[in-house]
């Protein structure tokens, strides 16, 4: 790899922009902007303001919305409501081109450049400047080396930008973007694949740029970067704007509240009436269950007519435990037993076949088969495990069909409609039936709720209730830690991908979650990627 | 008004009926066959076997349908096999080669024994070893032939061993015997496939694989399954069109043929994409093919017409299949009221 020499005296020198709170004019305004996919309502009336010279966190949790806002804003997507000012003069541009030209540059966490072509075309690209309509090399080489001198980037810029680093071809995508006159970057998750030099490296990109009064917005999941760099911050969650804040005056617990809960009072009440219920004897159970480099093994006894909530932040191990326990990764510590006899859970098969179910985080990708009808996926599971010699016959499957469809209440009440064409909730009581088919002894559910109308939500948790009331174990993850408190029995906290801590009864509170949560960040143990 | 409305809604009936634009599109070959071809619905009793175009069109099918039986299976699981025709050419070479020494059950064994083991190999790379089909397959297609080759060491290796001759020119119940072996095959595979819950399991792997093995289904050895009856249905394919020459020509034996397989599954409705699949409307994608190439022939015009003409009834077939097609036939009924 070529070498990279960065000027030693970068970052730190503008570090007093930071403690500045004192927000300046305007330069991007966005008010009441709405979008919905179908019935889902990714964005509602989402307010976000950013000002000249600030680099400002747009922080939440998957799904809250932030990168359809920010595709709602560069024209990627049509919106539905809401106006967007640059500058105080209305912009609506119609695609990421149009945004660009309009002065809202976009740096996403794949970098759209050309790792085959030179970094000096990739610089240019689409802009070369010629002489007689060919294009002049030498200088356009001049042109990008003087461009990078600006952040500080002495490289050879003849050779292809996939010779260098992840963190070099950001700079060189948002080099591309502040040189095509944008007043606004938007930085999608920039450092998740950079090292903390590199990190330190854009850091200080970031801090000339708002020097130079570029607005730039950071989107990330690590939250001690976010308090490193950022002036201010903006937190959605379920496509609805949770606040605005400075940084300096939001302490951390605070910023992980407003990201994962509403707030206490309302929650606290509704735990009262979840907790009366006798949970059974030992189901499955997990002993120094882990994956080196995946999840830190750990200890799980899950029992009949038990909820355990998973807890924790984005990427602190909860879905890696989940595919775990089903076998959708292999474990390569500890044993499994079921009924106290030892299994050996290598493949989703294996976990069928125990009686487990899971249902995906990824609804459309790893659950539904689109194509297929309302029957069809209903029943897949239990065809899977009753083997290929021992098909249901089209009655069985008719009967096992509707018998869900009345008992979820999955609307339209057609058997044989595609999947596809169903709602998120519905496709996901679709999901809930194919698993309550098979009669299975342990459900684990990965954000069952999440992309899910309001309606669809409050029945999904109603019906979490009803099935364990009923001796299944179940194994809960979600974002929201207001539903977990609502129906947990017990709630494991993840951080780091190791399971951390753990809350029984009385303790199940969502600032007990947050407390547990936040112990991790305020220590450093999750800062930037290793 | 009225009309176009009736015209709109018989235009989307007859395109969400499946099935139907294929069977439409075999009537149409056929009624034009009979106008280039006055004694194209004939049929004569001939030896204790049916003769005339019509059966004709069968007969010279058969291999293509065979192909398209295995290759529809594949192409569901979202696969693709373009060995075929090499594999043809291979169980070709062997049945001829040892026929006359060793007679039929010998033979026939060992051809399509043959034929499992290039489905199992096929199957190894794409559902083991991970590899795309398109490129596992191409392997064989190119080895294959080469395989072939050295079995027959370059010369077309005749035989007169009469029951394989049988194999490629006798009747059962006056029916031509490859048509009988085509039949009967598509009465096992749909036996096998809808007999069993196969059918469901192939649709759901091809339709997402990845969620087909969070809900329990083992993916890869159902993968591993269709290459191998892809592969048995080929080698089959190949002892009848060795058969049918009394000879085993290592260099044209299932030349292309692939690719007819491939366009009679496509044709037939199944997409690429995998999923949703039919085995009895691929057997009318191989029939329109062959009662094109018939067509042609009777027509007297040069064959190389054929290629041109299939490419044409190809779109046309392809474009009453297609969603956006349909989209726009609607459209352009509203446009008109």
């Amino acid at each position: 790899m070529p070498g990279v020499r960065v000027d030693a005296n970068v970052g730190g020198s503008d570090a007093g922009m930071n403690a500045n709170s004192d927000p300046g004019p305007a330069l991007l305004e966005v008010r009441g902007l709405s979008k919905s996919f179908g019935t889902l309502r990714a964005l509602q009336e989402v307010d976000f303001t950013l000002r000249a010279g600030e680099i400002h966190a747009l922080l939440g949790e998957n799904g809250a919305g932030k990168s359809t806002l920010i595709k709602a804003v560069t024209g990627v997507f049509p919106r539905d409501a809401g106006i967007v000012r640059l500058g105080g003069a209305e912009v609506a541009p119609r695609s990421a081109k149009a945004a660009v030209d309009a002065g809202i540059a976009t740096v996403y966490q794949e970098v759209n450049l050309l790792l085959n072509l030179s970094v000096a075309q990739n610089l240019y690209l689409g802009r070369q400047p010629t002489r007689f309509g060919l294009v002049r090399e030498a200088e356009m080489r001049r042109c990008a080396t003087e461009l990078l001198a600006e952040f500080d980037l002495h490289i050879d810029v003849a050779e292809p930008l996939g010779n260098y680093s992840v963190a070099v071809q950001h700079i060189a995508a948002i080099a591309r973007a502040v040189d095509q006159s944008a007043r606004v970057l938007i930085l999608d998750e920039p450092t998740a694949s950079l090292d903390r030099h590199e990190v330190e490296i854009l850091f200080a990109v970031m801090r000339k740029l708002a020097l130079r009064g570029i607005g730039v917005v950071f989107v990330t999941h690590f939250l001690d970067q976010v308090y490193e760099i950022c002036d201010r911050i903006t937190v959605l969650r379920n496509g609805r704007l949770i606040g605005e804040r400075a940084t300096a005056e939001l302490p951390r617990i605070e910023l992980i509240r407003m990201m994962l809960g509403r707030e206490l009072a309302e929650t606290t009440s509704e735990r009262a009436a979840a907790q009366v219920r006798q949970v059974g004897e030992i189901c499955a159970r997990f002993e120094g269950y882990g994956k080196a480099g995946y999840v830190a093994p750990f200890n799980l006894a899950l029992r009949r007519g038990e909820v355990v909530g998973l807890a924790g932040l984005l990427g602190s191990g909860r879905t890696e435990t989940a595919r775990l326990v089903f076998g959708a990764e292999r474990a390569d510590s500890g044993s499994a037993s079921v009924d106290g006899k030892p299994v050996r859970l290598q493949s989703p098969r294996d976990a069928v076949a125990h009686g487990f179910g899971y249902c995906p985080e990824e609804r459309k990708t790893e659950g539904i088969i689109a194509d297929l009808t309302v029957r069809e996926n209903i029943v897949l599971a239990l065809q899977a495990r009753r083997g290929l010699a021992k098909p249901l016959s089209r009655s069985e499957q008719e009967e096992i069909a509707m018998r869900f469809i009345q008992l979820l209440d999955i609307r339209p009440p057609e058997p044989e409609r595609p999947i596809g064409l169903l709602s998120g909730g519905n496709q996901q009581k679709v999901l809930l039936a194919r698993w309550l088919a098979t009669a299975p002894r342990l459900l684990v559910l990965d954000e069952p709720t999440r992309g899910i109308d309001v309606g669809a939500h409050a029945e999904i948790i109603r019906l979490i209730r009803e099935l364990c009331d009923d001796g299944l174990a179940l194994l809960v993850i979600s974002s929201e830690l207001d539903e977990i408190v609502t129906y947990s029995d017990r709630v494991i906290v993840l951080r780091d991908r190791a399971h951390v801590d753990e809350l029984e009864g009385e303790a199940i509170d969502v600032s007990n979650i947050l407390a547990a949560i936040a112990l991790a960040g305020t220590a450093g143990a999750e800062a930037g990627p290793s | 008004m009225m009309p176009s409305l009736l015209q709109t809604s018989l235009l989307q009936r007859l395109l969400q009926g499946r099935g139907l634009a294929q069977i439409v599109a075999l009537l149409v070959i056929l009624a034009v066959d009979r106008a280039v071809s006055p004694q194209f619905f004939d049929l004569r009793m001939q030896d204790g076997r049916l003769f005339g175009s019509l059966i004709d069109v069968l007969n010279r099918g058969a291999p293509v349908a065979l192909l398209a039986l295995g290759m529809v299976l594949v192409i569901a699981t979202r696969g693709i096999d373009l060995s075929v025709g090499a594999v043809m050419a291979i169980s070709g070479a062997i049945a001829a080669s040892l026929a006359d020494a060793h007679g039929l059950p010998l033979a026939l064994a060992a051809a399509l024994g043959t034929g499992l083991l290039c489905g199992l190999w096929n199957g190894f790379l794409v559902a083991v070893l991970g590899i795309q089909p398109i490129v596992a397959t191409l392997i064989l297609m190119v080895a294959g032939r080469g395989v072939a080759q050295l079995i027959t060491e370059g010369r077309i290796v005749t035989f007169t061993a009469p029951d394989l001759v049988w194999l490629g020119n006798g009747a059962v119940l006056g029916v031509p015997a490859p048509v009988a072996v085509v039949l009967g095959m598509l009465i096992v595979t749909g036996a096998v496939v809808r007999g069993s819950a196969l059918g469901l399991l192939i649709e759901a792997t091809g339709g997402n694989a990845r969620a087909s093995e969070l809900a329990g289904i083992g993916t890869r050895g159902m993968i591993l399954a269709v290459y191998v009856w892809c592969g048995l249905c080929a080698a089959l394919a190949g002892v009848i069109a060795a058969a049918d020459i009394m000879g085993a020509d290592a260099n044209n034996a299932g030349l292309w043929l692939e690719l007819d397989a491939i366009l009679a599954v496509v044709i037939g409705g199944t997409s690429l994409f995998g999923g949703r699949f039919s085995l009895v409307l691929a057997m009318v994608g191989a029939l329109i093919i062959q009662a094109m190439n018939t067509g042609i022939l009777l027509s007297g015009y040069p064959p190389e017409f054929n290629l041109v003409v299939k490419a044409a009834v190809v779109l046309i077939v392809l474009l009453l299949q297609s969603p956006r097609f349909a989209d726009a036939g609607a459209v352009l009924g509203r446009a008109r009221q």
